[in-house]
């Protein structure tokens, strides 16, 4: 005879949790069932006793679904997950289904949807593992920033390179402060955002951290990628013995990470035709084109002693691009991006 | 003479507080077609904005790339500049 399912529901409403322990009360084999109306207290229990299954809602206070799902599936490999979720937007789902979920169900609203809903965990649990690799996806940096901003999630991102660690604080999906060795604010960013390799945790939210970062995390991203592009692909994890190294990903690969950049061209100075690109479809007509712009305003900055070229946005009808220099004026860097991110 | 040289300024001598604020209108040539600028500033520097805007479209247009925008941030002078039928009409002002 098969053994118990044991099923943890986690959400921050009791009504809900009553709700779904109802529902799921239906599954033939009356699995044990298990809830939590917060993150911590889900964690504690997941720590306390082996569960098959985790449902859990995504927007929480503290520590939310996603943080609740990121520590789960690394600790547990073999906990099946499931989100149930009011936000159904592609973007989350995606976001869900990255961190290595089995499904993502939005909460039902009918008896049609709930029995649809009893039968979806019902064959989950029943699913044989038929081999495959399950785990939490390998992630830069700027996918990790990425995603806890977009979410508008409030956490502390703590990063282990070797033997170094930083912190990264966000609030409301802001950046507010980061934090490695003495270096704080965007100058600590720009050190973490380097790291090419290690791994992190989420903490709770700190919101009483004083904000040092204005800068959007767009603005952030894309400026750590410059400064990163500068010191010729960033800085070399310490040796760790036992690690083994990420392969390293290219600078203009890091700027590409951002959600919305469509491609990116980075070209000397002097002469476009030693460039190197990322997604443009036509990278030598792109190079020549924001060569030509640059160079074009450069001069004209000089003819009008207007101090020096900071920036160039190029705007379209279908996307944009960016165009800066580096502090010494020898390479360009043209970034597209879709209509929909700012630079702001 | 050597006396009203004091009151003269070369274009190449117009310093960042005396950068303009206004906009004027180019055609598809170039051609200054209405401008809110000071009369006094000078032609030449308008016809090097209008040269580098135009340009830049038609860098653009040469890439595949459609343009309606060009923003472009100098250390003391924000220039908008927006495609018209060809021409350009081109905003300035001092950076914040």
């Amino acid at each position: 005879m098969p053994a118990r399912h044991k099923l943890l529901i986690l959400d921050d409403e009791q009504d809900i949790l009553d709700l779904f322990r109802e529902f799921l009360t239906r599954l033939p084999g009356e699995p044990e069932i298990h809830t939590a109306i917060n993150g911590a207290r889900a964690l504690a229990l997941l720590e306390s006793e082996p569960f098959s299954l985790l449902l859990t809602d995504l927007k929480m206070p503290n520590i939310d679904g996603f943080q609740v799902l990121t520590i789960a599936r690394k600790k547990y490999p073999g906990l099946k997950t499931v989100v149930i979720s009011g936000l159904g937007d592609e973007q989350t789902r995606s976001r869900a289904y990255s961190l290595g979920i089995d499904l993502f169900l939005e909460k039902p609203k009918s008896n049609k949807e709930i029995n649809l809903f009893v039968d979806c965990i019902e064959a989950l649990l029943n699913r044989e593992e038929v081999g495959g690799f399950r785990g939490i996806q390998s992630k830069g940096i700027s996918d990790i920033v990425q995603m806890e901003c977009l979410s508008k999630n409030s956490t502390v991102l703590k990063i282990i390179n070797g033997p170094m660690e930083g912190k990264i604080w966000i609030h409301d999906g802001d950046i507010m402060d980061a934090a490695v060795g003495e270096l704080t604010g965007e100058a600590a960013f720009k050190k973490i955002f380097g790291w090419k390799s290690g791994h992190f945790e989420n903490l709770p939210g700190d919101p009483a951290r004083p904000r040092t970062i204005h800068n959007s995390y767009q603005g952030l991203l894309l400026d750590s990628a410059q400064s990163a592009d500068e010191s010729e692909g960033g800085e070399a994890p310490p040796a760790e013995a036992g690690a083994p190294a990420a392969p390293p990903a290219t600078p203009l690969a890091a700027i590409a990470r951002i959600k919305g950049v469509e491609f990116v061209v980075s070209m000397d100075t002097a002469d476009a035709k030693k460039f190197d690109h990322w997604g443009a479809e036509n990278p030598e007509k792109a190079a020549a084109w924001c060569q030509k712009t640059m160079q074009g305003f450069r001069a004209l900055g000089e003819q009008l002693k207007a101090g020096p070229l900071n920036q160039l946005i190029a705007m379209g009808s279908q996307n944009n691009a960016a165009m800066i220099s580096n502090a010494s004026a020898t390479k360009d860097l043209c970034v597209g991006f879709h209509r929909s991110l700012t630079t702001t | 003479m050597g006396l009203l040289d004091i009151f003269s300024k070369s274009a190449g001598e117009v310093k960042f507080e005396n950068l303009p604020r206004g906009s004027f209108t180019v055609d598809p040539s170039g051609k200054l077609i209405a401008s809110t600028l000071p009369q006094a500033y000078p032609e030449e520097l308008l016809r090097g904005m209008a040269t580098a805007v135009l340009s830049a479209f038609q860098a653009a247009r040469e890439a595949g790339q459609q343009l309606r925008e060009l923003h472009v941030s100098f250390g003391s002078l924000k220039l908008t500049a927006r495609e018209q039928r060809g021409g350009a009409i081109i905003f300035l002002a001092p950076a914040s």
